[in-house]
This record gives structure tokens, C-alpha cells and sequence, in this order.
């Protein structure tokens, strides 16, 4: 096979999906944080916070949907701790967030440690199948491609459309964006901002910890740490990628994945002398350059990272 | 209820600062050590004794706290400038390489103090050379600095993975990926005999001092200072914010770098996957802790040695799992900003 | 007559640490008033409106629209109540569109669809029936100044407001459009809507007005009908004490110290200025006054030395170049005092003494080999506060401590003590009391007595028709041809602020 070959196999176009949703939903919450003007660095704590707590649930005898939902919950109650120090506290969102971070993931591997022995290999769970859509699934190599994926893929595309239509459509995604441009304008009008910001918080917070526990109930069966591996960061640069805009982010996620999927396939193609850690590098490599094409273009919410506090002059 | 600046923020409250944060983040972890059925005061009770106990375990704490205070002070270096260096981590394992790489060819002909030092400047060279980067792209392009160190952390992982794999693998660690060692001449002098304490304290804490006087004494000081409070008003004043930035970013990264290089050359002697824990990301809670001045850092940079030492040798006694040590730290750099918050303002209703 | 009362504020009083900004306050206001709130900086204006549409919570005292009591510290109850506040510093989203900007907060957060088409039909019936012309789907960040203050006023009506409050409207505008204003909002209460307006300009309250309430130091002092009353009485109870500003006297000036010729700055394909030519000369004040916003903050950047000229030159004492470096100015005895002293003129976290030093640390006296001598630096800024009078200050006092009169002393006083042979002066009254301005205008006087050039870059008429030699007005950019003060009046000014000059060129 050649290494342009692998863009015809099917196989490769359902792996994109596959991994681009934990991606989809990490940059979705990120770039909900960040509309309401709060950078939310919490994120790869509260990924890998997600992926346990689903894959414990699962564990303890809960079934797939329940350990997603305690994921989300978990996510939100960290993402309101985030808040809470960033919001009314006006704390530094940079430290706060990789404090937050530090502390979800210790807690994390500190309550998986002490509810299971150390053992060689970890203990595994039953995770989603993939669900064949009935009809479309049935197309030609886009069937097999795109539309037998796991039931949290789909959610993750429908919360990219849910995301788009509340931010450009209703009045709270118009008070989440007046949040993040000016909360001074908001205020004047009469309403909170700093329940908005909070609000949006926790909601985004839910929603990457959604991508964490896709890693563990659908892309692999198991929980080990370090598993989340900085796709959390990489969701954060995904945000500028996409210029603050869901749409954009689920085609940066997209893009994402397939520049992963396509290593991964490439490696085992030429089996020459470059170092798999090479290809390993890509994604990284490719989220600076993101940040860096992007850098000048986008229209970077007003008030983002700038604490506000009610009466001070 | 709201906040309100105070007029004037007095000295014993920022000392009780990061006392009172640490109290509350160990009351906290109690709760969790409570959790796993053991008594949160034993437990603290085994920390400290397994931290101070024997001659032994002090000296493996202050092994524990020399990179901790360089990693420390490349944060609180950083951060007073308003530089979010999270890169802390990557750079230390630059500073690692090249010193295990130079350490392993420069036996001939140097005489010993001298390689020590090239040594020593060359891990520095490369901590900072890898922040410049991420700096460049800030002040060229406004890429936001705190994204592009962390993903770096990564790609130097990575890095350093491929090249002791490849090029500097070691040929007699049986496989292991592991480099090539460092000769045995060019090592840093014990400080304590029959322990792995090591010079690398001494430099440790004399850079400590020197930054402090750098900050507090020279012109360069009190720009980066201004630069890092204002930068409309430190421009406005003449102050070339690229070039104090710049200069910022060779500190921070070199204190980062040196840790590798003394990590390396002071303790193991070659460049693994695990040579460090995660010091890169510990001195950020270490320069947060000392509210990020340098001699401070010497004190909380010790305090984390405490915490993480402590409880390894806890966890062996009691069988708390060793990850409450990245909790209680973890927790103090959150309640730390909590209680800095109120050395500057106080709560009005 | 007697209206009927549809505001009322009774006994408000508010503090900040140890500042009193508002000590038992009373006021009403009628149907159909135009009523003026007039007061000094610091008179605690804008805090009593803030109190009064709930972004501060007074103290004491109530507030109660309509005959109901408002609940303090909510915006949301007094829009609700009919009040809508126009604020001096817009709060607006520029990325957002005008339409965005004024439904924000009009809909139920709950509600899932957004009723953009009939808001923007409202938005259009508004505009025309107010005439106050504004395109609903333009983003914000696009209109001029004029057209931003539209949509605030906009805002207030569409949801409906009896009420309108607006703080310092005029600030911005030029007299033209203040003109403008003032016909729309006596437009307004003609149809029964009440209007608050706070103001420091004794003409425009006496023009545009029915009734004035004047603070002073926190206090009403006095409540006049405006046509029972004259501008001086209103001077006199606004100060409270007779501040005599100091007279310019003649003087021949000297050689020419700084002169631009052609110079353009061009920022995002826009010429932030446009072939401007200006000369001062040693002991003349040149005064440029224009409106805020155009092209003063770019000129301040040029000759402070924080931007070239991206074409034509700058020549200073001979030497030319197309911009010059904050160091080499300070070094070749340049004074500059910036724009907003709170942003760039010092840091607020950093101590008198460092601010005093800071633009002049590389000077031997205060730094040898890279360290900082500080007990010199303590010495010289011990020397600045018994010098330029600056109260409540010691050199290790934080510099934010100070108020705004005595940061701005403190700033000037380091600009003057090294008698500079040019300043330049970027607002340097804004935002401060009589007595300081005095104060900064005597000083002002004092070096071009003592022989130095003085750029003096302003909003205010009044301040560049008392101090400077000739004026230039900068309008779009562009700056008009000098007019030498003897031939300056108000009218001619004003005009000319509004870019008359250009179409008197051009005829």
C-alpha cells in the first residue's frame, strides 16, 4: 500500500471521527469558557477527571450512559470550582486553570489508586459499539466511513450544532457573547455577568469532561493515567484555530484527527528509518502551528482573561 | 458582599499567606487520607518522619528540593513579568540532555571544574533557547505563550524519548532506554557523604540569592518589574518590553534547564523517561507558594521535597496511595492564590 | 408649574475606603424636565447616577421611580422602573452589532429562539422617530463616536424608558453634535420622557437645561431654575471658593525646538494622521485642541516618542528624524506627561519613588554598572514631593495611593524638575478639580516663562484659549493652519474643532 493509498480506505475516515470526538467536545466546552471571557486551563485535568469517573461507574456496575452523566457532573463541579476562584475572586485565569488541572488529575489518580489494587494490566470494561445508522450506514465505503461510529460521536456533532444555534440564536448565547466582549454592557442591561460566566463555566467544564470519558467507555476500555496525553491543550489551541467559532472547531478537530489517523496508518505503511516518536510529534507540532496561522486573524473576544468585578472603578 | 483593595497590604499578613494556605490544603487532604481508613494526623505524623527522620531521609529531601527551587524560581522568575512559562518541565529535560551528552564525550582534556561549569551553562543555553521560542511568537505574533510551553512539554518529551532510543542510547543498559552516562569526573561533588546529596543544593540556592538581588537591586530588575505590572506605563517610560521579556525568558528558562543538567549530573547520572516527577509543574506551586520571590521559593521548594518524600515513605508504612502528595500540592497552589487574593484586598459587605 | 415628580433620591450617601463620594444627597426630577447635575471632578456625580441605576449600593438613603422604591444594587430593577443611563464610557461590544448590542438583556434567557426580525423593525421605528439614524446590523466597533452614543441612547428606548440619565454626553462631541444632542433630548421631554444630564460645561447647562443641581465635594449645594440663574453664580457655587486660574502673559518667543513636516501615521490602512506641519518655539505654548478621538492619542505616541512617522519628519533642536525614543527625548530634556496618567503615566503598584525614577534610571545619579542607587532615587523623590506639593506621599508610599491631582503633580514634577527645553503635554488637566488645574496651569506657565516649548495637546476650549500663544485644531488627522491667539475666540475655535477650516480651504 502507498501512502496516499490510505486516504481510500474507509477505515481510516471512521478512525477520524473516532478520534476527533474526545477533541470536539474538549474544544466545544473550552470555546464556551472563552466566549463568556474566561480561558479555562482546567481542561486536561477535568479530561482525564471524565475519563475515570466514566470508566469507574461503568466498572462499579453502572451502565454507559450513566457513567457519561457522571462524568459531565464531576466536569461541572469542577468547572464551577474553577469559577468560583476565576469569576467572583477574580483570580489569574493562567494559574487557576493549571492549579485546577494539577489538583483534578491528583485527585483522580489518587481515588483510582485507592479503589483498585495495583495490578499489571488495568481492568477493562465493556465499551459503545459502534451503531450502524439504519439506511445511511449502508452507502458505500461512506457508510462503513462515517456513519457506523459510536452513539457518542453523534452526540458530539449534534452538540456542535446545539452550541452554534444557542450561541447565534437565543438571548443566552447572545448575553454568553456580550459576557465575553464587554460584561460591563451587560450589567447595564440587567443582567448578571457573573452568573452568565459561571454558568458557561460550569457547562463547558461538563462538556470536556464528556471528551475524557469517550477516551475510556469508547476508544479504549480501560483508565490508565496520563491517558488524556495533552489533547486538552490541544483543545485550547483549537479554540483560536477555530477563531472562536463551533463550526470552525469541528473542522479544526476534524483536520486534527485526520493528520493524526493518517500517522498512525502511515507508520506501519513505511517501515523506513524514521522514529515513530516523529510522527508522535505531529499533533503537537501541528497545534502551534494553528496558533501561529491563526494568530493575527481572529477575532479574539474583548474581555477575555479580564477579571470583572461589580462597583470597582 | 464584595472585595475591596486594602490601602496597604502589611508584611506578617503576606508571611501568614502561605501558611494559612497550607494549613487549610492539609486539612483538606485529610479528608481524602481519611478516606482511605487511616487517620489523617498518623499519616501526617509518618510524612514528617519519613521526610526528617534518619540522616538518610533529610538528605533524600534535600535531593528532592534542589530542582524543586530551580524549577521554582524559573516560574517566579517568569510569572513577576507576567511571562506564563508552563515550559518548565520541557526545559528541564533539554538542560538533561545536553548535559548527559556533553557530560558523556568531554571527559578528555578539560580540566574537572571547568566542564562542570560549561556543563552546567550549556543545560542553561538550552532551557533558555527552548523558551525563546514560544517568546519570539508572543512578541512577533501574539501567540499565547502558556499553550505553545505546555504542548513543547510534550515534543521534547518526545524528543528525548527518540534520541535515547537512537543517537545517545545507551549500548549496555541491557535495552532499557536509557543515554549514555556521564563520567564519572565530570559528576557534582557529594555535599553529604554515603548519601546522594550533592552540590547542585549549594548552586541551588545561591541562584536563588542572585535573582533576588538581580530583582530587587539593578536596573534590569525594576524594568522587568515595570514591564511585568504595566507594560503601557513601562513603555511609555523607554522600556523595551521585547527585550526585558527576552531577557526574562533566558532566566526562566535557564534556571529550568540548570535543574536537568544538575538532576543529571549531580543525581543520576543519565537521562531516563521518569528522571523527573514532574518537577517542571511542581515550581509553578513552589514559586506560587513563596508568592514568587525568590528566596522564598528556596523555603516552599523545600516544603514540597517535605510533602512528596514524606509521603512516598507514608505510603510504603500506611499504604495511602503516594498520589496524595500531587493533592496536597496541588491544593495549596489553589488555596495559596485564594489567601494572596487577601493580602490585597479584604471582603466588604 | 408644577411637574409631576417622577424621580426621586432621598438621603444617598456613598464612601469608597476613605473617600466620601456622595454625603446625603436629595433630588427630584419632574416630567418632562431637563434637569442638569451639575459639578467639578470628584463632585460624585457619576456615583450618585451609579447609585441611582444600581451599579454601586449606597450607603443610606433611597431611590424611588414612579412612586416605588427601587431595591439598591439593581440595574435590572431599574430599567425595569423606566430608567435607562446612557454611560460617558460606552458600554458596548464592539464585535458585536448595533441590533446585538441593544437586545441584550430585553429577552427571557430561557426563551429558545431569538426575535431578531421584529427587535430590528422596533429598533428602526425608534431611530426614525427620535431621529437618531442607526443601521441595526453594522457592528459597532465601525461607528464613529456620534453614532456609539446613538445606540446607548437607543438602547434606553427600546426598552422603553421615561427616564434617561446621561453621564458627560458631550464629552465626546463636538459642538455641533452637541448641539444636535441637546435638540434631540429636548425633543424628548416634549414627549413627556425626563432627562438627567451631568455636566461640568456652565454653557451647556445654561443653554440646554430647565433646572440645575449642583454638587460640590460630595454635597448639593445649591438647586437653581436655569433661567434664575447666570453662568458666573453657577462658576462660583460649582468651586465653592474663588479659584483664580493664572493669565498668560506676552512674551516674544525663541528659536524653533520641535517641528513636524508632513508627518503621516497610517494604521491598518487608516491615516491616523494626514500630513500634519506644526512648529514650537522655545517660551510659546502651541494648543492643540480637538475632539476626543481624532488623532490625538496618535499624535501623543509621535511626539512622546512611542511611534516614527511612517512619512515626512520630525525636527527637533536641529536634528531631524522621522520619530525619537522615549530614552533620547528624556535624556535631551524632553517632559512628557502622558494621556491617562492612571495607564501610562505611572504604575499604580509600584512605589513614588520608582515612578519618579524610572523613565531617567540609566542617568549616573540614579545607576552605576547596572544597579540602582536607591537612596539617590529616595533622595530626588523626597525633593519632588516638598517641591511640587504632593500630599499624602512619601518615596516609598504606593503610587496608586495618591488621588488624581497628586499623581498628576507627581508626574509633572518629575517632567520639570530637570527645566526641559520642550514638554509636551497630553491632556494634562483631564479628570482633575479647579484648584489642580490651577495648579497644572501655573506650572505650565512657569516653564515657558522660563523658556520652554510647550506642546499642549486638549480637549478643553477653555484651557487652550487661556494658555497657549496659537492654536491648531486637529480634526480627522488633519491639522488645521496655525491661528495666533490674539485672533482666537470660541466660535472660531469651535468651529474649526468641528473641521470647518477645511471647507473655508477649499472655497
Amino acid at each position: 500500500m502507498e501512502a496516499l493509498d490510505i486516504f481510500a480506505t474507509a477505515s481510516l475516515w471512521s478512525a477520524v471521527l473516532r478520534i476527533a470526538t474526545p477533541l470536539i467536545f474538549g474544544t466545544l466546552g473550552a470555546l464556551i469558557c472563552e466566549r463568556a471571557g474566561v480561558l479555562n486551563l482546567g481542561i486536561e485535568g477535568i479530561m482525564t477527571l471524565g475519563a475515570m469517573v466514566a470508566w469507574m461507574t461503568v466498572y462499579q456496575g453502572g451502565n454507559l450512559w450513566m457513567g457519561l452523566l457522571v462524568a459531565a457532573l464531576c466536569g461541572g463541579l469542577f468547572g464551577l470550582l474553577h469559577a468560583l476562584l476565576t469569576v467572583p475572586l477574580g483570580l489569574s485565569q493562567h494559574v487557576t486553570g493549571l492549579g485546577i488541572t494539577l489538583f483534578a488529575s491528583s485527585l483522580t489518580y489518587y481515588v483510582y489508586r485507592l479503589s483498585l489494587p495495583v495490578t499489571s494490566s488495568p481492568p477493562t470494561i465493556e465499551p459503545f459499539q459502534p451503531l450502524a445508522i439504519p439506511g445511511l450506514s449502508d452507502i458505500p465505503f461512506f457508510g462503513e466511513a462515517f456513519f457506523t461510529q459510536t452513539a457518542p460521536t453523534y452526540l458530539a456533532l449534534f452538540a456542535v450544532l446545539l452550541t452554534a444555534y444557542l450561541l447565534a440564536r437565543t438571548p443566552l448565547g447572545l448575553a454568553i457573547r456580550m459576557t465575553g466582549e464587554n460584561p460591563h454592557a451587560v450589567e447595564a442591561q440587567g443582567l448578571n455577568p457573573v452568573r452568565i460566566r459561571i454558568g458557561a463555566i460550569v457547562a463547558g467544564s461538563a462538556l470536556m469532561a464528556l471528551g475524557g470519558a469517550f477516551l475510556t467507555t469508547a476508544t479504549f476500555n480501560s483508565f490508565f493515567p496520563t491517558m488524556v496525553q495533552g489533547r486538552g491543550w490541544v483543545c485550547i489551541a483549537l479554540v483560536v484555530f477555530a477563531s472562536w467559532r463551533p463550526g470552525k472547531a469541528l473542522l479544526g478537530a476534524l483536520l486534527f484527527a485526520l493528520f493524526d489517523a493518517y500517522q498512525l496508518r502511515l507508520q506501519h505503511v513505511i517501515e523506513s528509518a524514521i522514529p515513530y516518536q516523529l510522527f508522535l510529534m505531529v499533533p503537537y507540532v501541528l497545534s502551534i502551528v494553528a496558533l501561529v496561522v491563526m494568530s493575527r486573524r481572529a477575532k479574539v473576544p474583548q474581555a477575555l482573561m479580564a477579571p470583572y468585578r461589580k462597583g470597582e472603578r | 458582599m464584595r472585595l475591596e483593595r486594602r490601602t496597604q497590604s502589611s508584611l506578617a499578613l503576606l508571611l501568614a499567606a502561605p501558611v494559612i494556605a497550607i494549613v487549610i490544603a492539609l486539612a483538606l487532604s485529610g479528608g481524602l487520607i481519611a478516606l482511605a481508613g487511616v487517620n489523617p494526623l498518623d499519616a501526617y505524623a509518618a510524612m514528617v518522619k519519613g521526610a526528617f527522620g534518619s540522616r538518610l531521609s533529610i538528605s533524600e529531601t534535600l535531593t528532592r528540593t534542589t530542582p524543586l527551587i530551580l524549577t521554582g524560581l524559573a516560574a517566579a522568575v517568569a510569572f513577576r513579568a507576567r511571562l506564563w512559562n508552563i515550559g518548565g518541565e520541557g526545559q528541564l529535560y533539554a538542560g538533561a540532555l545536553v548535559a548527559a551528552w556533553l557530560g558523556h564525550n568531554m571527559a578528555a582534556g578539560l580540566p574537572t571544574p571547568l566542564a562542570i561549569i560549561l556543563i552546567m551553562l550549556a543545560g542553561m543555553l538550552a532551557g533558555a533557547l527552548l523558551l525563546l521560542g514560544p517568546v519570539l511568537l508572543r512578541l512577533r505574533l501574539g501567540v499565547d505563550e502558556v499553550v505553545t510551553t505546555l504542548i513543547l512539554n510534550f515534543i521534547v518529551l518526545l524528543f528525548v524519548s527518540m534520541m535515547i532510543e537512537g543517537p545517545l542510547k545507551d549500548p549496555l543498559a541491557f535495552g532499557w532506554p536509557q543515554s549514555v552516562p556521564v563520567d564519572s569526573d565530570v559528576m557534582l561533588p557529594k555535599l553529604l557523604s554515603r548519601s546522594r546529596l550533592h552540590i547542585g543544593l549549594i548552586i541551588a540556592i545561591l541562584a536563588a540569592f542572585v535573582i533576588w538581588i538581580v530583582q530587587s537591586r539593578t536596573v534590569f530588575g525594576m524594568e522587568t518589574k515595570a514591564a511585568g505590572l504595566n507594560t503601557r506605563a513601562a513603555s511609555f517610560a523607554g522600556i523595551k518590553l521585547g527585550r526585558t521579556l527576552l531577557g526574562v525568558a533566558c532566566i526562566s528558562g535557564g534556571m529550568a534547564g540548570l535543574a536537568g543538567a544538575i538532576e543529571v549530573t549531580g543525581l543520576k547520572g543519565y537521562v531516563t523517561l521518569d528522571l523527573s516527577p514532574g518537577y517542571g509543574y511542581s515550581g509553578i506551586v513552589v514559586a506560587m507558594l513563596a508568592a514568587l520571590h525568590p528566596v522564598g521559593v528556596v523555603i516552599t521548594a523545600l516544603f514540597v521535597a517535605i510533602v512528596f518524600v514524606g509521603a512516598d515513605a507514608m505510603s510504603r508504612a500506611l499504604g495511602v496511595p503516594s498520589f496524595i502528595a500531587d493533592v496536597i500540592v496541588s491544593i495549596s497552589l489553589l488555596t495559596m492564590l485564594v489567601s494572596l487574593l487577601f493580602t490585597t484586598y479584604r471582603v466588604r459587605r | 408649574m408644577n411637574r409631576e415628580t417622577v424621580l426621586e433620591l432621598a438621603h444617598i450617601s456613598k464612601h469608597f475606603g476613605k473617600l466620601i463620594a456622595n454625603d446625603d444627597i436629595s433630588l427630584t426630577l419632574g416630567k418632562g424636565e431637563l434637569l442638569a447635575l451639575l459639578g467639578e471632578n470628584g463632585a460624585g456625580k457619576t456615583t450618585l447616577m451609579n447609585v441611582l441605576f444600581g451599579h454601586y449600593t449606597a450607603d443610606g438613603g433611597q431611590v424611588s421611580a414612579f412612586g416605588e422604591i427601587l431595591p439598591p444594587g439593581k440595574p435590572r430593577a431599574a430599567i425595569e422602573a423606566g430608567i435607562g443611563m446612557v454611560h460617558q464610557h460606552f458600554t458596548l461590544a464592539g464585535n458585536l452589532t448595533v441590533l446585538d448590542n441593544v437586545m441584550i438583556g430585553t429577552e427571557r434567557l430561557g426563551l429558545l429562539r431569538s426575535g431578531r426580525k421584529q427587535a430590528a423593525a422596533k429598533l428602526r421605528g425608534l431611530s426614525e422617530r427620535f431621529g437618531l439614524q442607526v443601521e441595526p446590523y453594522a457592528f459597532v466597533a465601525d461607528l464613529s463616536v456620534g453614532e456609539k452614543q446613538r445606540v446607548e441612547i437607543l438602547k434606553a428606548l427600546y426598552r422603553d424608558a421615561r427616564i434617561l440619565i446621561l453621564d458627560e454626553p458631550t464629552a465626546v462631541l463636538t459642538q455641533i453634535e452637541a448641539e444636535q444632542l441637546f435638540q434631540t433630548l429636548r425633543g424628548m421631554t416634549d414627549t413627556g420622557l425626563s432627562v438627567i444630564f451631568i455636566s461640568h460645561k456652565l454653557a451647556e447647562v445654561m443653554a440646554a437645561s430647565d433646572r440645575v443641581v449642583i454638587l460640590r465635594g460630595g454635597r448639593t449645594v445649591a438647586e437653581k431654575r436655569t433661567s434664575d440663574t447666570n453662568r458666573a453664580e453657577l462658576a462660583e457655587l460649582m468651586v465653592g471658593r474663588r479659584v483664580v486660574r493664572p493669565v498668560r502673559t506676552d512674551q516674544a518667543p525663541g528659536r524653533n525646538i520641535l517641528s513636524a513636516g508632513k508627518v503621516d501615521i497610517v494604521e491598518d490602512g487608516r491615516k491616523l494622521l494626514d500630513g500634519i506641519d506644526f512648529t514650537v518655539r522655545a517660551g510659546e505654548i502651541l494648543g492643540i485642541i480637538g475632539v476626543s478621538g481624532n488623532g490625538q492619542a496618535a499624535l501623543g505616541q509621535l511626539t512622546c516618542g512611542l511611534r516614527g512617522a511612517d512619512t515626512g519628519t520630525l525636527v527637533y533642536d536641529g536634528n531631524q528624524a522621522n520619530g525619537f525614543s522615549p530614552r533620547m527625548l528624556v535624556t535631551s530634556g524632553t517632559g512628557r506627561i502622558p494621556e491617562d496618567r492612571n495607564t501610562e503615566g505611572a504604575i499604580a503598584e509600584m512605589a513614588i519613588w520608582e515612578n519618579a525614577v524610572l523613565e531617567r534610571i540609566h542617568e549616573k545619579r540614579f545607576s552605576a554598572y547596572g544597579f540602582v542607587n536607591r537612596a539617590r532615587c529616595r533622595d530626588y523623590a523626597t525633593e519632588l514631593i516638598d517641591r511640587f506639593d504632593i500630599r499624602g506621599a512619601a518615596p516609598d508610599t504606593r503610587t496608586g495611593l495618591l488621588s488624581g491631582g497628586n499623581m498628576q503633580k507627581m508626574i509633572l514634577g518629575r517632567n520639570l524638575a530637570a527645566s526641559p527645553k520642550l514638554i509636551i503635554a497630553n491632556q494634562p488637566t483631564r479628570g482633575l478639580d479647579e484648584g489642580a488645574i490651577a495648579a497644572v496651569h501655573a506650572e505650565l506657565l512657569a516653564a515657558r516663562k522660563d523658556g520652554a516649548a510647550i506642546l499642549l495637546i486638549s480637549e478643553d476650549l477653555d484651557e487652550v484659549l487661556a494658555l497657549s500663544d496659537t492654536i491648531q485644531a486637529i480634526f480627522k488627522g488633519r491639522l488645521s493652519a496655525p491661528l495666533s491667539a490674539e485672533d482666537a475666540d470660541s466660535r472660531t475655535v469651535g468651529l474649526m474643532m468641528a473641521g470647518i477650516w477645511e471647507t473655508s480651504h477649499a472655497a
